[in-house]
C-alpha cells in the first residue's frame, strides 16, 4: 500500500467518520439546534431575513453571554428551498448531531416531523405555525407552538375587524373573503373562521390559490364580484406580493385588507409601491430596530463582522420575528437549567424546559425585548402560552403597529383545539398524559 | 344525479348569463393573461424549431433578464440603457450557451441537449441570485397598475398595456419566422441539422440567433410577469404556466403559441371562477393541462401541428 493510499483512506475514514465524531463534541460543549432555512428558490425572500434572526440571535447569546450559562450554542443551516421533503432530509442528516430542539420554519415540514419527535427526543417549537391542534400539550408534549396558533390568530382577525366595525354583533350580514395558500398552512385558518362566521352571522368565502401563486386574476376577479367588507390573506412568498398588488389595482380598500403575520413582510409590499399603502396584517411583535437587543446584535455581532446580513436588514419583520423564535429556544434551555443544571441539554430536558417557560416582563426587560413582544408563559396543557396580537399597517415606508394587544378567542379556539388533537393524537396512536401528575 | 347535473352543468351557465359584463371581464382577463403565456410558451417555441430541444432553462432565462435589467435600473442606469446593456446580456449568454453546451453536442439525442438546457437552468439560477441576489425587486415600467371601466367592465391597464405588447411581439416573430430566410433557414435546421449544414445553413449562426431572439422574448416576458409580482425567483416557475399552452399549440408553432395561449388563459380563468367554487378552488393550474390534454384527444398534433404518417 502507497503512503497516498493511505492518505486518501485516512481521508476518506475521516469524511465518513464526520457525522459520527460531531455529536460528541457537541454534547460536550454546547447544544445543537438545526436550522432548515430557505436562502434560495422561490420562497428566499422570507427565506432570508428568517434564516439572518436566528443566526444573529444565537451569535449574540454566544458572543455577549458566553452562551447558556456558559454552555454555547451550536447550529448548523441546511437548505430546504421550503420543500418538505428537503426539510426532512435536513432533518435526518443533522440528527447525527445530538439536536435538542428544532424551529422547522414551514407548517409542512412540520407536519412530517411531529411523529419523529418523541422517538429522536427532539422538541418541535413551531413558533406562529404548524399544527394547531398540537398546542395540545397533553397530546403532544415534544411540540411547541408558542407564541399563538394560526386558529387563535384568526380569532384575533375577526375580533379586530369587530373593532373596526363597532363591536363583534356588527359583524353580521358582512361580507368576508379568505385568500389562502392552497396548502396545510394556507388551510389552518379555515376552521375557525368557518366557526366564528356561524357565530357572528358573517358571510365568509374561501377563495383557494395554487402554488406559487404567481397568476391570482382569476381569485380576485371572484373578489371583485363578491365585494366583501374585508379580506384576510394566508399567503407565502410571491403570492403575497401579487395579492397586495391585485387587491391595490381592482382599487379594494387596502386598510381593509389584513394578511396573517407571514403575509405582512417588507419584501410583500415592495412590488405594490403606493398602492400597498394601508394594507395591514397581523402580528405579535413589534417591527423596527429601535431595541436594545437591536443594538446589542449591532455592539457584539456586528462589530465582530460576525452579522449574517447587512446592518439595514436588521429590524425587518421576519427578522424580528425569528430574534423572537430564538429568544424562546434559548430561554427554554435556560429554563431547563435551572431544573437540570448549567451544562450541555439534552432533548427530554429542553422539553421539560420549554414546558415551563415563563418569560416575564422583567426578563423581556432583561433581554432588551421589552415592548417588541409580550410576557409568555408555558404549560403542560397550553404549548402556544398566552400569547396576544396586535395589528400592523404599512404607511408606504415602514410597518407600523395601529392595534392594541388583541387577546384571541380563547372559550372559541381552545375546546375546538382539544377536539381537533384528539383526532390528531389518535392519528399517531397517541395517548392523552395526566399534566395533574407532573406538576 | 339531476340534481348534480343541475349544479355543475346548469348552474355555472346560468351564472354566465345572470351577469353577462362580470362574464366579459373574465374573458378579457383570460386573454391578457394568455398573451402572456403565449410570450413565455414562444421561448420555448423558437429554441424548439432550431435545434429540436426542449429548453427547460426557458423560465430561468425569464428571471435571469429580469433580474439583470432591474439590477443595472437599480445601479442608476437609465431604462433605455438598461433594456440595451441587458439585451446585449442576452446575446452574448446566447453566443456562450452555442459555444459551450451547444456546438459540442451537435447530431447528439435531443435528450442529451435537454439534459444540457437542465444543467444550464440550475447554473443560471444559481448565477442569478450571485451576482444580484435573492430579494424581491420591484419593477416599475412606468405603466400604472390601476383599473378603469370599459363598457361596464373593469380592465386593468398595466395588463392591457402587457398583453397589447405582447401582441406586437408574437406579430413581429411570426413574421420572422414565415417571411425571413433566417426563419426559413431556421426549420431547416430543426427538421435536420445534417441535411441543413449539407445544403450550406450556418448552424452555428442560426443557434446564436435564435438563442438571442428567445433572450430578447424572455425579457419581454420578465418585464411583463416582473411588473405584476415584483423581480423574483419564482418568476422562474412561470415557465409551468407555459407548458400547456405548448402542449395545445404544438412545440414547432408560433401560431400555435399565439392561439394556445388564449385557449388555455380563456379557459382556465372561466373554469376557476364559473366551475372552482364546485370543488373548493384552485383548479387553475391543472385545468389548464387537463384543457390541453382533452383537446389532443380530439386532435394529437396540436393546434397547427402536423401529422406525422410513417410508412412501414
Amino acid at each position: 500500500m502507497t503512503a497516498r493510499t493511505i492518505v486518501v483512506a485516512a481521508l476518506t475514514l475521516l469524511v465518513a467518520a464526520g457525522p459520527l465524531l460531531a455529536p460528541a463534541r457537541a454534547q460536550d460543549k454546547s447544544v445543537f439546534i438545526p436550522l432548515l432555512v430557505y436562502r434560495t428558490g422561490p420562497y428566499a425572500p422570507n427565506g432570508i431575513p428568517s434564516a439572518n434572526g436566528f443566526n444573529d440571535y444565537f451569535n449574540l447569546v454566544n458572543e455577549r453571554d458566553g452562551g447558556v450559562n456558559g454552555v454555547k450554542i451550536a447550529w448548523e443551516e441546511c437548505e430546504t428551498q421550503y420543500d418538505t421533503k428537503q426539510g426532512v432530509e435536513c432533518y435526518e442528516r443533522l440528527k447525527a448531531k445530538s439536536p435538542v430542539l428544532v424551529n422547522p420554519f414551514s407548517t409542512g415540514i412540520t407536519y412530517q416531523l411531529i411523529p419523529k419527535a418523541p422517538q429522536d427526543k427532539v422538541v418541535i417549537h413551531s413558533a406562529g405555525y404548524g399544527m394547531t391542534a398540537s398546542a395540545d400539550g397533553r397530546w403532544f408534549p415534544w411540540v411547541f407552538n408558542v407564541p399563538m396558533t394560526y386558529w387563535s390568530q384568526a380569532s384575533a382577525f375577526v375580533k379586530y375587524v369587530g373593532q373596526q366595525e363597532g363591536g363583534l354583533e356588527k359583524l353580521k350580514g358582512k361580507k368576508i373573503v379568505h385568500v389562502f395558500h392552497n396548502s396545510p398552512y394556507g388551510k389552518e385558518a379555515n376552521p375557525t373562521l368557518e366557526e366564528l362566521a356561524k357565530k357572528y352571522g358573517f358571510e365568509l368565502t374561501l377563495l383557494a390559490v395554487d402554488h406559487p401563486g404567481q397568476e391570482q386574476k382569476s381569485t380576485w376577479l371572484q373578489v371583485r364580484r363578491i365585494n366583501p367588507s374585508w379580506i384576510y390573506i394566508s399567503g407565502w412568498g410571491v403570492m403575497n406580493q401579487v395579492a397586495v398588488k391585485e387587491a391595490a389595482a381592482i382599487g379594494f380598500a387596502m386598510d381593509h385588507v389584513v394578511g396573517n403575520w407571514w403575509t405582512g413582510t417588507e419584501s410583500d409590499v415592495v412590488p405594490a409601491g403606493e398602492g400597498a399603502k394601508g394594507y395591514k396584517s397581523m402580528t405579535f411583535h413589534a417591527p423596527g430596530h429601535g431595541f436594545k437587543v437591536h443594538q446589542d446584535i449591532l455592539k457584539y455581532v456586528y462589530e465582530k463582522g460576525k452579522g449574517a446580513t447587512k446592518k439595514e436588514a436588521v429590524g425587518e419583520v421576519l427578522y424580528n420575528r425569528t430574534l423572537i423564535n430564538a429568544m424562546l429556544d434559548v430561554e427554554a434551555i435556560r429554563t431547563a437549567m435551572t431544573k437540570f443544571g448549567n451544562k450541555p441539554m439534552t432533548g427530554e430536558q429542553v422539553r421539560w424546559g420549554m414546558e415551563n417557560l415563563n418569560v416575564t416582563e422583567k426578563r423581556l426587560d432583561e433581554l432588551g425585548m421589552k415592548g417588541m413582544t409580550r410576557p409568555l408563559k408555558v404549560t403542560c396543557e397550553n404549548h402556544e402560552g398566552n400569547g396576544l396580537a396586535l395589528v400592523q399597517q404599512w404607511d408606504g415606508k415602514q410597518w407600523k403597529i395601529v392595534s392594541d394587544w388583541i387577546e384571541p378567542m380563547r372559550d372559541v379556539v381552545r375546546p375546538k383545539l382539544e377536539e381537533a388533537a384528539v383526532v390528531e393524537g389518535k392519528k399517531l396512536s397517541y395517548e392523552m398524559r395526566d399534566c395533574a401528575k407532573e406538576k | 344525479m339531476i340534481d348534480v347535473l343541475q349544479h355543475v352543468v346548469v348552474g355555472p351557465f346560468r351564472d354566465i348569463g345572470s351577469n353577462p359584463a362580470f362574464f366579459g371581464e373574465v374573458v378579457i382577463g383570460g386573454i391578457l393573461a394568455g398573451m402572456l403565456y403565449s410570450l413565455v410558451a414562444l421561448g420555448f417555441v423558437l429554441i424548439f424549431k432550431a435545434s429540436g430541444v426542449f429548453n427547460f432553462a426557458q423560465g430561468v432565462m425569464v428571471l435571469f433578464a429580469a433580474l439583470t435589467l432591474v439590477g443595472l435600473l437599480e445601479r442608476g442606469l437609465p431604462v433605455a440603457a438598461a433594456f440595451v446593456v441587458t439585451a446585449a446580456v442576452m446575446i452574448a449568454l446566447a453566443f456562450v450557451i452555442e459555444r459551450v453546451v451547444l456546438r459540442p453536442l451537435v447530431n447528439q439525442e435531443h435528450i442529451i441537449l435537454f439534459m444540457a438546457t437542465i444543467g444550464l437552468n440550475f447554473f443560471l439560477e444559481g448565477f442569478g441570485e450571485m451576482l444580484w441576489g435573492a430579494n424581491v425587486k420591484k419593477l416599475d415600467v412606468g405603466i400604472p397598475d390601476r383599473s378603469f371601466m370599459m363598457a361596464g367592465m373593469q380592465v386593468n391597464q398595466l395588463e392591457l398595456s402587457a398583453g397589447v405588447i405582447a401582441a406586437v411581439i408574437v406579430a413581429i416573430l411570426a413574421v420572422f419566422f414565415q417571411k425571413t430566410r433566417i426563419g426559413r433557414a431556421l426549420r431547416a435546421v430543426a427538421d435536420d441539422h445534417e441535411a441543413a449544414l449539407s445544403i450550406g445553413i450556418p448552424l452555428k449562426t442560426i443557434w446564436v440567433v435564435v438563442w438571442s431572439v428567445a433572450g430578447l422574448v424572455a425579457i419581454v416576458a420578465g418585464v411583463m410577469w416582473g411588473a405584476k409580482s415584483g423581480v423574483q425567483f419564482s418568476l422562474s416557475l412561470i415557465a409551468l404556466k407555459a407548458l400547456p399552452v405548448l402542449i395545445l399549440g404544438g412545440f414547432e408553432s408560433v401560431a400555435g403559441a399565439i392561439l394556445g395561449g388564449l385557449i388555455i388563459g380563456v379557459g382556465e380563468k372561466i373554469g376557476e371562477v364559473y366551475w372552482g367554487p364546485l370543488v373548493g378552488g384552485a383548479i387553475e393550474n391543472w385545468f389548464a393541462y387537463v384543457l390541453a390534454l382533452a383537446f389532443l384527444l380530439v386532435r394529437p398534433q396540436g393546434l397547427f401541428g402536423e401529422k406525422i404518417i410513417e410508412r412501414v
